[in-house]
């Protein structure tokens, strides 16, 4: 690597950390905004049972000292413990969420991936032929959906009506219809996008080279063609993991998936601030991590990239 | 007379007076086109784009138009009369049905308009509410671009103009609003917002227009005006630059000249595409709010908050999720359709 692209990671990774430390601060002052504190919509508390609750929290300290407090405590991702569920730590709640919305989100990444790149390459070699009319018009409706109307359309269709998959999604079974829900939109963006690039691709001038040498239409499509074609792909990876995640939370909320995405909604209509925070801060982390890995791919892979 | 091509002497056949048929190239075959008619004209050829056009005239129409002749009113509950008792019957109705008393009403002969989509759980016209939530879809849409085109016109042009140190402190600060995750962000300040706006704005005349729908606004000013205005910086600083800028000085254009003739016009038309473009993602993101109960304050609808109060009847009431969803996508698609065939008609740097 060359010691202007390694000046460009470098650079990413400290904005990366920025923005984080940004959302974090963030955060913390939104949530101390609010009238009252987090204790507003509790039964009606008595001043000194306020009193001792605000002790407890340290929310009687001055605001730059609970600052550094709260800053220190998330670094080693210390939450503190739910407002509503009593008993319980928020980054319990947040780890075991992760666990099926994890499953959820990386099924859904993958096929929108792999199925993107099959449909976006045959609509790119079938160029203006049927094949490629249909492909382009189903997806250009699909990019167009709400995943929450997406969504609830399944529910509708194959739940709710016919029952091929259960309405609930914490079997297994369950887990098919969210799964298409995520990843329909992302599938459908990756197939226009290697469509697009394919196209370009298949115009350049090593791809008539390797036909004039004789290359067998396989191996030019597939170390030739798709191999350039897939380089603009790399860089919808961080978005596309961003939209899955942010898609998770209404899609959880539909499907009764027990994961992150449904216990940062519920926290949301619960007023749970200190589960509000942790959620946001993880899979905020989350999304700014993955845009970084692939930025950073994108330039890797392909050294013609301008780095400015 | 014949005289060699090198020859300096002047041939006189060349000032001779034009003869008709020579007159004739010189007539204008057709009256020479502005920049945005000859946009509008590649425009009109595009089937998509005017049918796509067509479609949202025809729900922006209805969505203005139609409340004002509809006998129900979107937030009355039919079932309550003031001095009566509650009549239930009006409670959900299906689509062209009539409550008892309705029903009762027109075996005396009178006229009773009928519920075209039925009636919700709360005994309110269904077609009238989803008219009002595409209405409200369509403004916050509608306004948010706006808000979102002011400020990042602002922003992107003073960056632009004034280059140097401004210009490295906006667009660091761009760089970071950009990276942040935009739905989370969003989430979190309609959470708050939602509980702090409230109280503030209460008594003023924003009031009517809800909190929610305000803080919504306050959002998309603070995070969304960044990808507008690295456009309208990028637009300025590349413009700037440009071999016909250069041209047309040479040319000896004074520069309003230029502003107006080169400046303006490239790039007024990829600031109005993505203008365009940005309704589509501002409906998006409201109907999302609203979907996770921090959109619009009830009992006002939006196209959302349709979707999402319709999930508590899905097992009897399909089609209330199944209207909002289809007129949800048919303004998104369309919209989209139309932003690109607007960015295929005017977006200069494509005609080649």
């Amino acid at each position: 690597m060359n010691p202007k692209t390694i000046k460009y990671i470098l650079k990413r990774i400290i904005l990366a950390i920025f923005t984080i430390w940004i959302v974090i601060t963030l955060t913390f002052f939104i949530m101390h905004a609010v009238p009252g504190g987090p204790f507003v919509g509790e039964k009606a508390v008595t001043e000194a049972v306020k009193k001792a609750m605000e002790a407890k929290y340290g929310l009687d300290k001055p605001l730059m000292q609970q600052y550094f407090t709260y800053l220190t405590e998330v670094v080693q991702l210390r939450f503190g413990p739910s407002l509503k569920l009593r008993g319980r730590m928020v980054i319990d709640i947040i780890g075991d969420g992760l666990k099926t919305s994890a499953k959820l989100g990386l099924i859904a990444a993958a096929c929108a991936t792999v199925l993107g790149i099959i449909l976006g390459s045959f609509a790119a070699l079938r160029r203006n032929t049927v094949l490629d009319r249909i492909i382009m018009v189903i997806t250009t409706a699909f990019v167009s959906m709400p995943s929450f109307i997406m969504g609830s359309l399944l529910l509708v269709a194959f739940a709710v009506k016919t029952h091929v998959f259960p309405a609930n999604g914490s079997t297994p079974a369950g887990l098919v219809l969210p799964v298409i829900t995520l990843m329909l939109y992302p599938m459908s963006y990756i197939t226009r996008l290697t469509r697009s690039s394919m196209l370009d691709v298949l115009g350049q001038d090593y791809i008539r080279t390797a036909k004039a040498k004789g290359v067998s239409r396989t191996a030019m499509i597939f170390r030739h063609a798709l191999k350039n074609a897939l380089i603009p792909v790399i860089t919808y990876l961080g978005p596309q993991l961003a939209y899955i995640t942010t898609g998770s939370l209404v899609v959880e909320q539909i499907f009764a998936v027990p994961g992150i995405g449904r216990a940062f909604v519920s926290s949301i209509t619960g007023r749970d601030y200190p589960l509000i925070m942790g959620t946001t801060i993880v899979l905020a982390t989350f999304i700014v991590v993955m845009n970084l890995i692939s930025d950073i791919m994108y330039k890797v892979v392909d050294p013609r990239i301008n780095l400015e | 007379m014949d005289i060699s091509k090198l020859s300096m002497h002047v041939n006189v056949e060349d000032f001779l007076p034009a003869t008709e048929e020579e007159k004739e190239y010189m007539v204008q075959m057709r009256p020479s086109t502005t920049f945005f008619r000859d946009g509008l004209k590649r425009l009109s050829k595009n089937k998509v784009a005017m049918v796509s056009f067509f479609i949202i005239l025809l729900i922006t129409l209805s969505a203005i138009f139609v409340p004002m002749f509809w006998p129900y009113k979107y937030e009355s509950m039919l079932g309550m009369q003031p001095g009566k008792p509650v009549d239930a019957s009006f409670n959900n109705l299906r689509p062209f049905e009539y409550s008892s008393t309705e029903q009762a009403r027109i075996e005396a002969g009178e006229s009773v308009f009928p519920h075209v989509f039925g009636t919700d759980s709360s005994g309110r016209d269904y077609f009238i509410r989803v008219i009002y939530g595409t209405r409200i879809s369509l403004a916050v849409g509608f306004f948010a671009s706006i808000i979102v085109l002011v400020i990042g016109l602002l922003v992107g042009s003073v960056s632009g103009y004034c280059g140097g140190r401004v210009d490295i402190i906006i667009m660091r600060i761009v760089d970071i609003i950009y990276s942040l995750p935009d739905m989370l962000m969003v989430i979190l300040l309609a959470s708050v917002m939602k509980v702090t706006l409230g109280p503030a704005i209460d008594g003023t005349p924003l009031a009517k227009i809800g909190s929610n729908i305000i803080s919504l606004f306050i959002i998309f000013a603070l995070l969304y005006w960044v990808s507008m205005s690295r456009l309208v910086r990028g637009q300025i600083l590349s413009l700037r630059e440009q071999e016909y800028v250069l041209a047309a000085q040479a040319a000896g254009a004074k520069g309003s000249w230029i502003i107006r003739k080169h400046l303006i016009p490239n790039c007024i038309s990829v600031i109005v595409i993505s203008t365009a473009l940005q309704i589509p993602s501002a409906i998006f993101t409201e109907s999302y709010l609203s979907f996770l109960g921090l959109g619009v304050n009830a009992p006002m609808p939006s196209l959302g908050s349709l979707a999402s109060d319709a999930l508590n009847g899905l097992n009897s009431y399909p089609y209330r999720l199944i209207i909002p969803a289809i007129v949800i996508s048919l303004i998104v698609l369309s919209l989209n359709l139309f932003g690109d065939g607007l960015r295929d008609a005017f977006d200069p740097k494509l005609n080649s």
